[in-house]
């Protein structure tokens, strides 16, 4: 038995050995990579790889663009690195461009990125003018949001948010209201109010269970994002304190909450997700062209055929994102070369048409695939026709780099009245002492 | 321990490769050698083989420290270092000297007193009874039973479980209107509850999914520890006529009390830097629910340095988390000075 388990031993040992070192090198071999990572990796017989960083789905890579182009380029390789909330992907960006290193050769900016990155980053990122990239084709707000103050554009618009509200044709039938799109548009008509006014008739008749509104944050984004002045200047000051659409927008929200109209949720939570499985409330008051995939897909084909779309009173934009080159990279023009071609008005249209972003650039929106385009879920609307008349409205609002703060903060306002049953005076001292610690330097 | 091994392996003075040495003498078939060459070897090899004892413990540390100066001591210290500055995360390298205002604004800063009150309750209403759950499940554990294996590995799953899949799946279960515990509640007749929205539903579910995930992970700590314990204390205790619960109290307890001060001491750790909970709970927002409700002091930084981008500020919260533990271990370290003096005083 001994000299068995003896002789066992040394290869026991040995393999030991074996492992232990095998960790060891592919630890360190692994260390080593990720210290290294960003030097260049092209390959021996001069092909480029570009990387893209983008949040979520973005589209490119789903509609096919990046295949399309590399048959185009043969010599490019395209590699796409995807995070799927814009959170932590803006957070990594961030640092990386303070860090200036580690950034892929484009990356994506989220709208609400896109001031921090024109007020206090414009050097990290390449100007589009000196490589003579054509953006008259964007709609005009589009480039002067990606505008720095010496005029260099930073980044070329992708996709934009132009406002419709979404409602239930079923749900208005029953509460007594005319409930086809053009009759609906018709009703919202005269603004902001007649929207509430309608809440109120629907309210009296509504079925069981259902709210006119999701929530009031998200009537909050729909009045105030149709102001050309809103949380910052032209200046960039911060002036949301003054402002007239904060003010207007606060009050109508209010409103609505403490009359009840509201199925008191916050956007993009899960339980606003569940509401639409199941049918919580009638209608989204600020209803961007890609929120349609998310009632698609949140409500489900249960409720395919029972939304429809109507015209804004007042349209503005929402979201929306941008692709920009940073500075750091090793193949800028190849870069932007991919940039421009990804933005032009070809691709816009096929990533409307296949993934329903709606393009930014105007000579997309006017393109023949865009215009007629229908969208069988919400009841065959001409979603094409309806976009592009909101897109035609939307104004040219400066946007600062705090923004997403003061709107998040002024969000959580309101769900103070709107869930907690705060009053509206003390939930904006709230909001407006919350805001004074986030922005003081 | 490092005497021992130099006395157990001295260098045999003909050379530490007897063996070797052997093998050649038995084939015979190398040269002859040469003797002042073989001593320079056997000279070399002999320091050679000193060096390797005194240095080489050294070498096989280092990989811990190399990588604690790199990624433990170093952030400290440069985040130290950014705290007495104002800092944009934009641009980190831009600093700008204000020396202890990023502290002192902390004094008159609400939601930093709110963010500490909400760390403190959370930790007490999640530590204390995720302790005592795991000291009377280790308890039960102890006895001999079916299947002791399973119950135990049964209980380290949710310790494996990622935070935000628990974190998820909690979420859904704490939802206002589609959420599993209202719809129980719905059962008896409770109205549903906005567990997000109140400051004391919001904490109690937040302190749930910490209870859920660590109650297994301290429980068997316990039991290894009980089961270090002699089995002859219970045996002459049950002679005297002790009850379970007497031998409970009076031989496991105090037997434990080193392990409860440990546990006591990492799930305070724990606490005080809770994170992932909170955030994951409130839907990925780093602002704590409406009200801050549920912000901890972990949010509170995150917010700061992430989603308002002064990196100063959030470096002065981390020193300030930083100092809290230490002031914490120090009490800590006196109540165990003391609670070993009374248990010596036992013995």
């Amino acid at each position: 038995m001994r000299s068995t388990v003896r002789s066992n031993r040394r290869p026991m040992r040995r393999t030991h050995r074996a492992i232990a070192l095998g960790i060891t090198a592919t630890l360190a071999t692994g260390l080593l990579a990720a210290c290294g990572g960003d030097d260049s990796d092209d390959s021996a017989d001069g092909q480029v790889t570009l990387r893209v960083g983008v949040f979520g789905e973005f589209g490119f890579e789903e509609a096919g663009l990046y295949d399309e182009y590399m048959e185009l380029h043969p010599e490019i390789k395209i590699e796409q690195d995807s995070i799927t909330e814009n959170g932590d992907y803006i957070a990594q960006l961030r640092t990386r461009l303070g860090q200036n290193s580690g950034l892929s050769d484009i990356q994506a900016i989220e709208v609400g990125n896109i001031a921090e990155m024109t007020g206090e980053l414009p050097d990290a990122w390449v100007d589009f003018n000196e490589y003579d990239v054509d953006t008259s084709h964007f709609a005009p707000f589009k480039v002067d949001q990606a505008t720095d103050a010496d005029g260099r554009v930073i980044a070329l618009g992708t996709d934009m948010g132009p406002t419709s509200i979404c409602y239930r044709a079923d749900f208005f039938e029953q509460a007594g209201l005319p409930s086809d799109r053009e009759s609906v548009s018709e009703l919202f008509a005269g603004g902001w109010e007649s929207y509430i006014d309608v809440g109120r008739d629907f309210k009296e008749n509504a079925p069981d269970g259902v709210a006119y509104l999701d929530s009031a944050g998200g009537m909050f984004n729909a009045v105030v994002s149709a102001y050309e002045e809103r949380y910052t200047n032209e200046a960039g000051e911060v002036v949301y304190q003054d402002s007239e659409a904060v003010q207007t927008a606060w009050d109508l929200s209010v409103e609505v909450a403490e009359e009840g109209l509201t199925d008191q949720q916050k956007q993009f939570d899960d339980e606003w997700g569940r509401a639409f499985a199941n049918s919580a409330f009638a209608t989204v008051p600020s209803c961007p062209a890609w929120m349609l995939s998310y009632i698609r897909d949140h409500a489900g084909t249960d409720n395919e055929g029972k939304w429809d779309i109507a015209q804004s009173p007042a349209p503005s934009n929402w979201g929306g994102s941008f692709i920009g080159v940073p500075q750091a990279g090793d193949h800028i023009e190849e870069a932007v070369e991919l940039a421009a071609w990804l933005t032009a008005p070809e691709q816009q249209a096929k990533l409307f048409t296949e993934r329903g972003m709606y393009p930014s650039s105007t000579e997309a929106q006017q393109s023949e695939s865009v215009m007629n385009a229908t969208d069988p879920y919400f009841s065959d609307a001409p979603i094409g026709q309806i976009f592009s008349d909101a897109a035609a409205q939307v104004p040219s609002s400066p946007i600062g780099a705090y923004d997403q703060v003061i709107q998040e903060g002024i969000t959580d306002g309101l769900l103070l009245v709107d869930k907690q049953g705060e009053s509206a005076e003390s939930a904006w001292d709230n909001v407006v002492s919350s805001l004074d610690n986030a922005l003081a330097e | 321990m490092t005497t021992e091994h130099r006395e157990a392996a001295p260098p045999a003075p003909s050379g530490g490769a007897a063996p070797r040495l052997d093998k050649k003498t038995t084939r015979g078939s190398g040269p002859a050698p040469d003797p002042a060459r073989e001593k320079r070897r056997a000279e070399r090899r002999s320091r050679r083989y000193r060096w390797d004892v005194k240095y080489s413990p050294y070498g096989f540390i280092s990989p811990f420290f190399i990588f604690f100066i790199a990624f433990g001591l170093f952030p400290l210290l440069y985040t130290g270092w950014a705290s007495l500055h104002q800092v944009s995360l934009l641009r980190p390298n831009e600093m700008e000297w204000v020396g202890f205002e990023n502290f002192t604004r902390l004094w008159d800063d609400e939601f930093f007193w709110k963010a500490l009150r909400n760390t403190f309750t959370i930790g007490i209403i999640s530590t204390v009874p995720q302790l005592a759950m795991a000291l009377g499940l280790a308890h039960l554990l102890n006895y001999k039973m079916r299947g002791s294996m399973l119950f135990r590995v049964a209980m380290l799953t949710p310790y494996a479980t990622s935070v935000a899949a628990a974190a998820l799946v909690f979420s859904m279960l704490y939802g206002r209107d589609y959420g599993a515990i209202n719809w129980a509640l719905g059962l008896v007749g409770i109205d549903n509850i906005d567990w997000q929205s109140g400051d004391w539903s919001s904490q109690f579910a937040v302190s749930s999914i910490v209870i859920w995930r660590w109650t297994g992970y301290n429980t068997l700590i316990y039991l290894a520890a009980m089961q270090a314990i002699p089995n002859d204390l219970y045996e002459s205790a049950s002679l005297d006529g002790a009850s379970r619960w007497q031998q409970f109290r009076h031989v496991t307890l105090p037997s434990l009390r080193p392990t409860i001060l440990f546990t006591v001491v990492v799930s305070t750790i724990g606490a005080t830097q809770l994170f992932g909970e909170p955030m994951l709970f409130g839907g990925g927002g780093a602002d704590g629910g409406a009200d801050g409700q549920f912000q901890t002091l972990g949010l509170y930084l995150y917010e700061m340095g992430w989603v308002n981008r002064h990196l100063g500020r959030a470096s002065a919260i981390a020193w300030t988390m930083f100092l809290l533990l230490i002031i914490i271990g120090l009490i800590y370290w006196v109540l165990s000075r003391a609670v070993s003096r009374s248990s010596g005083q036992e013995d």
